[in-house]
């Protein structure tokens, strides 16, 4: 077989072949197809903010005051006046201290790690039926009238790119950001792997009624 | 019948009373009881258990089919099922969400037969509806931190070498309303938000590499042009791994569901970083933490922590014959027919038990057996009429053993909505019914 020597020099050898090959096809602009992103479709497209540090907030600001009116106008029909929540949409609004519960209520004041990213949120995505159409300093009424409604922010806050990164958001501690699994470590035993007398059904689905039909056109089940 | 507006498939069922009384021998019983009771739904499933009913059109009688001459070719330009499958659909459940928009539809794998999803039964997840993208307008955008940033349209995107591969989408929710108990009797509605396709288009590296990655950069930004321009980040890494820019599902332009016109496809992870409608990839030095990487597909923990970017799909099957849509038509010999699959590579095996897990025999695999793709098992069984606890457990190519549902609960407790990835345990009763358990 090969010393270390001699296979470090194979390894060099056979990058050298690939790149032989493949030089041309890693060198940027290779194909040569499609065109320059100009600097216009750059600011048009480019909108995204990041979440724990505001990189990509644009200029603007708004306050807690035009932010409740903003929101009355355009949010309170679905998430109503207070972000309570109409019916089945979210609230906004509330849960704290309740994500060890067993009916716990994740809200953006009970859970969210990071206050940009209720900036960059609603910007691409409210409201619902209208993305888009908000102004930048109308998005930071808005994110500051939310803030202050789960009591974050003071009534006289003003959001922008600069105060929006400071807030300290209240569960953003609790998140960890790199994968445990796997985390249950089952054996693949194959025979008597447990006394019959433990097998007991614990839950069945039989007789919940919550089950849309599967057969014929759609159902509209509601909540019961 | 072509196009978006395509019309519910039961408002043109025809009266099928002639079927009465037809027999799929290994699956149960199909029922086709005729149009009013499908429409409202009543009939169940072995209802008509005993009553041979006459049947007109089997042997000796020459079925009126076979006396007269058939529709011609292009009668229908583009394919569709027989009438008679209207009831093989998607489906979603009206309660769970506020509208249809934000919402997801589930699969009826207890009507599919092999590791491919059929383009229209695909599963379906929005975020802010399904867009219909004119192709000629869309545009896909390289830029960050880039030596060229670039806007390709579709027909460059299309130029660039192309490949095709297998791989299934899961959405981390499948099984999400199952974490505190047993609670949808279905297959469908507790599965069906997986589904597998061939998909064709370019690599991601491919196009990474014509825009040129500076050396600083760590993670990838990938956004839709749906109404929520939904957003994910990526690590470089997995980018130039495995991922695709995929324009193509199961050998046509992709469905406007699953993307049209081009759509990432991240293999082995939670199908939500599969964004659709992509139009825009930046690259970066760090994450973006976007609301769906934060406030959702981050996973609650019991003493309230939370994992966040928790993007793997872990082995996982379910048996698909019987279920609760599909139960046994009297003691006697069945194929046990299921599904596999794993994010971590391929399915190496998977054993199936008919006592709750006490004793376990290992099912047949069907070829293909690929990386990061369904894979169909099935396993004869006699069954002797008694009661029975049917489950299937997958051990993928890393060795990792699909987990029962206390196990993962012991873990995660039953808060953390995603990525339930549990044995499934059917019970069935003595006269065949099927039904969604939990074991102790
Ligand atoms: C037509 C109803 C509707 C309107 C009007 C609406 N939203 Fe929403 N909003 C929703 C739905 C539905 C969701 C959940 C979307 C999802 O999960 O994909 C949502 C989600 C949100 C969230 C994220 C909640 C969370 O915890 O993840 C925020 C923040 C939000 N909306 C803010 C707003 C603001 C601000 C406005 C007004 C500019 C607004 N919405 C208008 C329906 C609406």
């Amino acid at each position: 077989m090969f010393n270390s020597r001699e296979r470090s020099l194979l390894l060099c050898l056979s990058l050298l072949a690939a790149a032989g090959t493949a030089a041309d096809a890693a060198e940027p602009g290779h194909y040569g197809y499609g065109v320059k992103a100009t600097p216009e479709q750059l600011a048009g497209w480019d909108i995204d903010a990041r979440g724990d540090d505001g990189v990509g907030l644009p200029a603007g600001q708004g306050t807690v005051q035009k932010g409740s009116e903003v929101f009355a106008d355009q949010c309170a029909a679905c998430h109503g006046t207070f972000g309570e929540g109409e019916g089945r949409f979210p609230k906004l609004a509330g849960g704290m201290g309740t994500l060890r519960d067993d009916r716990p209520e994740p809200t953006v004041g009970s859970y969210w790690p990071f206050a940009p990213t209720l900036w960059d949120y609603i910007n691409r995505a409210m409201p619902m039926p209208a993305p888009h159409t908000l102004s930048a300093d109308d998005v930071y009424a808005l994110t500051a009238y939310i803030l202050n409604l789960n009591d974050i922010v003071p009534n006289e806050f003003v959001a922008d790119r600069n105060s929006l990164p400071k807030v300290k958001m209240p569960n953003h501690d609790s998140f960890t950001w790199t994968d445990p699994r796997p985390d249950t470590m089952a054996k693949p035993c194959m025979s008597a792997c447990a006394d019959p007398a433990d097998i007991k059904i614990m839950s069945t689905a039989e007789g919940r009624n919550l089950t849309p039909r599967t057969t014929g056109p759609l159902d509209t089940m509601q909540p019961k | 019948m072509r196009g978006n507006v395509r019309p519910p498939p039961w408002r043109n069922m025809p009266v099928v009373s002639r079927l009465a009384g037809t027999r799929s021998p290994l699956l149960g019983r199909r029922s086709f009881l005729g149009l009013g009771a499908a429409l409202t739904g009543s009939f169940a499933l072995g209802a008509t258990r005993g009553n041979a009913e006459p049947a007109p059109s089997s042997p000796p009688a020459d079925a009126p089919w076979s006396q007269s001459i058939g529709a011609g070719v292009v009668d229908r330009p583009y394919g569709k099922p027989a009438d008679t499958e209207a009831g093989v659909i998607r489906r979603n459940v009206p309660w769970l969400t506020a509208g249809t928009e934000s919402s997801v539809s589930f699969s009826p794998l207890q009507d599919l037969h092999g590791s491919i999803t059929p383009n229209g039964l695909f599963f379906e997840r929005h975020h802010a509806g399904r867009p219909d993208v004119d192709p000629a307008q869309h545009r896909l955008m390289i830029h960050g931190l880039v030596e060229r940033p670039l806007v390709l349209s579709m027909k460059d995107i299309m130029r660039f070498p192309s490949v095709s591969r297998i791989h299934f989408i899961e959405c981390p929710a499948n099984g999400g309303m199952e974490w505190r108990a047993a609670q949808l009797n279905s297959l469908q509605f507790n599965h069906g938000m997986i589904s597998c396709a061939e998909w064709t288009g370019v690599r991601l590296s491919t196009l990474l590499e014509e825009v040129g990655i500076k050396k600083e950069v760590q993670w990838v930004l990938v956004e839709g042009a749906d109404g929520a321009h939904m957003n994910r980040s990526l690590p470089l890494a997995k980018c130039l791994d495995d991922c695709l820019v995929v324009y193509a599902q199961n050998g046509e332009a992709l469905r406007p569901e699953q993307g049209y016109p081009l759509r990432l496809l991240v293999p082995g992870w939670e199908g939500n970083v599969s964004i659709k409608w992509l139009r825009r990839i930046k690259l970066g030095d760090r994450p973006w933490y976007s609301r769906e990487e934060t406030s959702k597909y981050t996973d609650l923990m019991p003493d309230g922590t939370s994992r966040g970017f928790t993007w793997l799909i872990d082995a996982k099957s379910v048996i698909t014959f019987p279920c609760p849509e599909k139960p046994l038509d009297g003691a006697g010999l069945y194929e046990i027919r299921g599904l596999a699959w794993s994010g971590n590579g391929r399915v190496k095996q998977v054993d199936v038990s008919v006592d709750g897990g006490v004793n376990w025999q290992s099912a047949q695999l069907h070829e293909p057996v690929l990386t990061k793709a369904l894979t169909k098992f099935t396993l004869p069984w006699r069954w002797d009429g008694r009661p029975a606890l049917l489950e299937s457990r997958v051990i993928d190519q890393t060795g990792y053993v699909q987990p029962t549902i206390s196990q993962l609960r012991q873990q995660r407790g039953s808060n953390s909505v995603y990525h339930n990835n549990s044995i499934q345990t059917w019970q069935i009763k003595p006269d065949g019914s099927v039904f969604d358990v939990q074991l102790a």
